[in-house]
């Protein structure tokens, strides 16, 4: 596990010294619009990072991810609206209510496989959709305007775009180490042992269902984090969060930026929500570029962007 | 018997309209090799699969080492000693030979709630597993992806993470399946040095291999048990020799 000096690290360390130094880039062009769009893709490759941990590393394709952004947004919102605005009660409830809710989405889902998994994980997303727009009182189906950010007393100004920028990246830099401290401990070796040959697992004495289990409510949490971050950056929650086709979203940044490894997730989310900006630029047809772009991808990069970078260094 | 480590009684399986184990009784004592032969779809892998845990018998009990382990799940089973090898490879194959065993050792390492030291790195795991690979002649193999072992690499490494679950018994699927002589050969060494130490049932199309190594054979035809006993009663079995040894026999001229 030892870091060498290589192709695909030096992309990595420098597509973290871009992610650095965007404000700085923001502030000298007076380009507002730069920094809402890279706080957006931050954020959301928390969320990929999230997933990529099940789905890369697990290999359980959740298709309700976004869910959790659902979730960790409204727990933002409903406080915020209800006069409870510290971060330090919205954050922490945010991401436990997450957690929660993968815990009971895992708890049925993990009992199935394949497309059957796939479809649970997408029915209880749907669910919690519809939840939200039941919700009169918070927006209902139009959403909701966060009028005051989460506060965080003297710590932290969230209303200060670069510090909250910087904030969102830090978390950013936190997931990925921690995931990856993950993945490799006797955990992470569970995970993927399961990903890799579940049956054999269990023949060779582990109970992997209570791992895989932990495993999703782990990924719930974090990405719960991602929707409080969110609704900060928006400040707006609706069902839109968590409609499916953001869970979509999700699985095509992990999987474009490559699966399985930690790092890839980010590549996925900055390539994906740039290629968006850029292509519908050009046309409001973009999805007809983006999409057989994916395809390629898919055919003939099984490793996403960055198991090419790690083709290159082999040589 | 009363010292018998594992003990089947009336075993009964049926898919749909197939009887694929019919009433089997039988009992290894500790420290025994018993060999199961029989035809090909005359249920051994069904047998194998009921006393891993997997298949649920219809009928009949299973104890081992004086437990009733019927309905114990196949994680259960392993940690309580019972440990199979698969007939069909069933390896981690994108991992290294190391991280197979390695992991088959974590199983049995207490739970694996550990969410932050890499565990390649404990030698608590890895020097196991590298005295598992080296015991059946897979020393400094340890480093290869298993997806680019030879074939009778992966089935010496079934035995090894079989073997690094620390079994009280090993139940072998057919672990030559597809050797080559060379290979046999060495794998029947590797079999004849657990022998004694582990109580053995095994699975195994090789003759040879079967009447070098067994203690006692059992033969299965149609799920039914038609024969069980020391390998001279077996060759002498004109029933057996008619339902399965006939043709080989007739082979060896």
């Amino acid at each position: 596990m030892s870091v060498r000096l290589n192709a695909r690290n030096a992309f990595v360390a420098g597509v973290i010294a871009i992610l650095a130094l965007v404000p700085l880039y923001a502030a000298a062009s007076g380009n507002t619009f730069v920094m809402s769009l890279f706080t957006r893709i931050v954020i959301l490759a928390v969320a990929a990072v999230s997933l990529n941990l099940i789905m890369g590393f697990g290999g359980m394709v959740s298709f309700g991810h976004a869910a959790y952004l659902g979730i960790g947004g409204y727990a933002v919102g409903i406080l915020a609206k209800e006069g409870m605005n510290s971060g330090l009660l919205q954050w922490p409830l945010a991401v436990a209510a997450s957690g929660l809710f993968a815990l009971t989405v895992g708890a049925l889902s993990l009992r199935t496989r394949g497309v059957y998994f796939i479809m649970i994980t997408l029915a209880f997303a749907q669910m919690i959709y519809y939840v939200a727009i039941g919700l009169d009182r918070y927006g209902g189906d139009d959403g909701m305007t966060i009028y005051k950010r989460s506060q965080f007393g003297p710590l932290i100004d969230l209303s200060n775009k670069t510090a909250f920028y910087y904030l969102c990246l830090a978390l950013l830099l936190a997931a990925i180490y921690l995931v990856w401290r993950l993945v490799h401990s006797r955990f992470g070796m569970v995970i993927q042992g399961s990903r890799s040959n579940e049956r054999r697992m269990q023949a060779i004495g582990f109970p992997t269902y209570r791992y895989k289990l932990l495993c999703f409510v782990f990924a719930g949490m974090l990405c719960g984090l991602a929707g409080a971050l969110l609704a900060n950056h928006t400040d707006f929650i609706s069902p839109a969060l968590m409609h499916w086709t953001r869970s979509g979203d999700l699985i095509v940044m992990a999987v474009l930026g490559g699966m399985g490894t930690v790092f890839g997730p980010v590549i996925g989310a900055l390539a994906l929500l740039v290629l968006e900006e850029a292509l519908s630029g050009i046309t409001e047809y973009w999805q007809i570029i983006l999409g057989p772009l994916f395809l390629l991808v898919v055919l003939f990069a099984r490793g996403g962007i960055d198991g090419l970078l790690a083709g290159i260094n082999r040589g | 018997m009363a010292d018998a480590l594992l003990q089947i009684d009336g075993l009964s399986k049926r898919f749909g309209g197939v009887i694929a184990s019919d009433a089997i009784s039988l009992a290894v004592p500790k420290g025994q090799l018993h060999a199961v032969i029989g035809p090909n779809g005359a249920g051994k892998t069904t047998l194998i699969a009921q006393l891993a845990g997997e298949i649920a018998p219809d009928e009949g009990r299973i104890h081992f080492d004086g437990s009733d382990v019927t309905a114990l799940t196949v994680d259960r089973r392993s940690r309580f000693g019972l440990a199979r090898s698969f007939q069909i490879t069933s390896l981690f194959l994108d991992f290294t030979a190391l991280d197979n065993v390695a992991l088959a050792v974590q199983a049995h390492a207490g739970h694996s709630f550990r969410f932050w030291r890499a565990a390649r790195r404990e030698e608590e795991l890895c020097e196991p597993a590298r005295a598992a690979l080296a015991r059946v002649g897979l020393a400094g193999r340890g480093d290869v992806i298993v997806s680019k072992l030879s074939h009778g690499e992966h089935r010496q490494l079934e035995i090894a993470m079989a073997l690094a679950t620390s079994p009280r018994m090993l139940l072998l699927d057919e672990p030559m399946a597809g050797m080559g002589p060379e290979e046999s050969a060495r794998m029947v060494k590797t079999l004849r040095e657990l022998k004694g130490e582990l109580t053995i049932l095994l699975i195994e199309h090789d003759m040879e291999a079967v009447f070098a190594l067994a203690d006692r054979i059992t033969v299965l035809v149609y799920g039914r048990i038609i024969a069980s006993g020391p390998p001279e009663a077996i060759r002498a079995n004109a029933e057996v020799r008619e339902a399965y040894l006939g043709e080989q026999e007739v082979a060896h001229g």
